[in-house]
């Protein structure tokens, strides 16, 4: 038992996070709400009870993987780039521009129009890592203040040049067919994207692990000193990972919006990437583990939105559980006199014998 | 006269100048001074949202606008204790222990509002105090100059008397020697008694009682009311501010000075026939503009500095 402690201590450590996240929440729901029992069910529960919520879960983790894997590699280098947002928002913006004005044969429309995406979204997040790799400014301020320089470029672009006055709201017009992404499951929104983020998911896999580019990556994260003296282009790695960031973060949004909307819908960036950051810190950089923290903080956010609509309770109480869960986790030294305390009954124990 | 050139000539350009640098001035030495100590605070996003808030609330529930800055100050305060705890004992990484406070304060201030007012955008139900406004009696009636510089609300001058304070914690109390001792050396710093953990402590929590007046001041003056994260980017502003400024008390000024003027400039653009959006977007780019320009600058002069130094070594080798 306690040898299985000590294995999986990480990932032990992680979940009791978790629980403390859910406890916090469970203890504020009775808190404020008139009908905590009700309201505590359809927060926990919610999600599981109509086709359609359910659906939702896969719908939300989709661009919450793409975004998730963004982050991770750029964190596995210790590039704290935060601007998964910006690229997702703009990219999404200049590959409704291109769907909207193009018409071409969906075999060949879906492909570009993603493309098209990513690499707006991959030479947005050019400019923070070129800056840092040239003139060493700091990419977390800047891809942050370029979050919002995104933002505003992206509406601008929809808001003056791609809105359809007849809609009624402030959106694009719609894509031609050839542009939309399949959906595969019957009455659901449930699109092509997921899959894409799986298999993302595993090729980054790949790469940060089985490529000697995603060696150099994780090095320069580890100690960039030492991945210097060891000959590798520190320069290089810094602006790559962020390149494949934006690119990510880009592919993840212009997914959602080809999948589910169809047009462009987002008046307000929609935050996607600020849940990326938070299932990077969940699954600990990790591309794979990405998957299953994903689906968790998706699962999660549904459940918050079923409150909010069914309840008296806020949507916001989950923003502010996921912040204290990732809190948990990144603190080191959390449950580690834990950890200690089983490593020295298990040395006393392997004395003895 | 270019009607733009025009209005940025006139007085009430150099007001709103001061107007709103204010929040930025109180943030980027909230950054300075615990980046001094090696712990850099960029979480003054979520202080500033915290404060704001609670000095919202607190005075429109009391009454009391002293109740309302003690309260606010104590929020802020409990941010950077908040993060100097996760950061210092539980040996969290600043930096993402930051970016999960950034988060926080932006769930928790919408969440409260919604259970105090049952609203979720706007804090507009409740009445909320502001904080007076100065006239400052002789000046006030200097042609030009007196218009600028009287008549700001008291925050205002408040920064102006925090970068003071800040010159005086740093150069002239012991507390400010430690600080600088452990932000740039901590084995040495401990290594001649200095608690490094608690300097830093005591400079995360100064961090987050300068920030606290930056939000306090967005929502008790510079309007009157909270919305959900209405901070809009200061806080991030004032940490490029911050690195600008040399994490200095005057450079900090000026830096601080310098993002007013982009802000106030922003403001007035929008009398020129260009989309809101396109308007909205100049601080923003303007601040990466000016961080990219002091990184180089910097960056030329250090390896300038290490240039020199090898100089040095290969002239005295060749003696």
């Amino acid at each position: 038992m306690e040898k299985f402690l000590l294995k999986y201590f990480t990932l032990i450590r992680v979940i009791i996070a978790i629980a403390i996240g859910i406890v916090i929440s469970v203890f504020l729901i009775f808190l404020i709400s008139r009908e905590p029992g009700f309201s505590l069910r359809s927060f926990l529960l919610g999600p599981l009870l109509t086709r359609s919520r359910f659906a939702h879960v896969f719908e939300t983790a989709s661009p919450i993987i793409f975004c998730g894997l963004a982050i991770a590699v750029a964190f596995q280098a210790k590039q704290f780039n935060i601007g998964a947002e910006g690229s997702l928002y703009l990219g999404a913006a200049v590959a409704t521009a291109f769907a909207v004005s193009t018409n071409m044969p969906a075999f060949i429309h879906i492909p570009l129009v993603l493309l098209v995406g990513g690499l707006t979204g991959a030479a947005w997040s050019f400019i923070p890592g070129i800056l840092k790799a040239k003139w060493k400014a700091s990419e977390l301020v800047s891809s942050l203040m370029l979050n919002y320089v995104a933002y505003f470029l992206g509406l601008y672009l929809i808001n003056f040049h791609f809105r359809d006055k007849e809609a009624g709201f402030l959106v694009s017009y719609q894509f031609p067919e050839t542009a939309w992404l399949p959906r595969f499951i019957p009455d659901t929104r449930i699109h092509y994207g997921i899959i894409l983020a799986l298999v993302a998911a595993v090729l980054v896999y790949y790469f940060l692990y089985h490529t000697t580019t995603g060696y150099e990556i994780r090095s320069t994260g580890f100690n960039d000193r030492f991945a210097r003296y060891g000959g590798i282009n520190v320069f290089k790695v810094i602006i790559l990972c962020q390149v494949i960031l934006g690119f990510l973060a880009a592919i993840g949004g212009t997914t959602e919006i080809m999948g589910i909307h169809r047009r462009f819908v987002w008046q307000d960036s929609p935050g996607y990437g600020w849940s990326g950051i938070i299932v990077a810190i969940i699954g600990r950089n990790h591309p794979l583990l990405i998957i299953p923290a994903s689906f968790f903080l998706s699962y999660m956010q549904v459940g918050g939105r079923v409150l909010n609509l069914m309840s008296d309770v806020p949507a916001e109480m989950i923003t502010v559980i996921q912040s204290i869960i990732i809190l948990l986790i990144t603190a080191e030294a959390f449950l580690s006199q834990w950890k200690y305390r089983i490593t020295l009954r298990q040395a006393e124990k392997g004395d003895a014998v | 006269m270019n009607p733009l050139l025009k209005s940025i000539l006139s007085v009430e350009f150099g007001f709103a100048v001061f107007r709103v640098m204010t929040p930025l001035l109180f943030a980027a030495i909230g950054v300075s001074i615990s980046n001094l100590a090696g712990t850099i605070n960029i979480s003054m996003e979520g202080t500033m949202l915290v404060a704001a808030f609670v000095g919202v609330i607190v005075s429109a529930f009391t009454k009391s606008l002293v109740l309302a800055l003690l309260a606010g100050i104590a929020a802020g305060v409990a941010m950077g204790a908040i993060l100097s705890y996760f950061h210092l004992r539980l040996k969290a990484d600043i930096i993402l222990a930051a970016i999960a406070l950034n988060i926080f304060a932006s769930g928790i201030t919408v969440f409260l509002l919604f259970i105090t007012t049952g609203e979720k955008g706007q804090s507009s139900s409740l009445k909320s105090l502001l904080f007076p406004e100065i006239h400052i009696p002789l000046i006030k009636s200097i042609p030009v100059l007196g218009t600028i510089i009287s008549g700001h609300n008291v925050m205002t001058y408040g920064a102006f008397l925090a970068i003071i304070l800040f010159y005086i914690i740093t150069f002239k109390t012991p507390l400010g020697l430690r600080i600088r001792a452990v932000g740039q050396n901590p084995n040495a710093a401990e290594s001649v008694g200095i608690n490094v953990n608690r300097t830093r402590m005591w400079a995360l929590m100064l961090s987050g009682f300068f920030g606290a007046f930056g939000g306090l001041y967005l929502s008790m003056g510079y309007v009157s009311w909270f919305a959900r994260d209405f901070v809009a980017g200061r806080g991030w502003i004032a940490v490029a501010a911050a690195t600008l400024g040399g994490y200095m008390p005057l450079g900090t000024f000026l830096a601080s000075l310098l993002f007013g003027a982009v802000n106030a400039l922003a403001i007035y653009f929008a009398s020129l026939q260009i989309p809101s959006e396109l308007i909205a977007l100049i601080p923003y780019l303007a601040t990466v503009i000016a961080l990219t320009i002091y990184s180089a600058r910097a960056l030329k002069k250090r390896t300038r500095k290490v240039g020199e130094a090898k100089q040095v070594g290969k002239i005295k080798e060749s003696i």
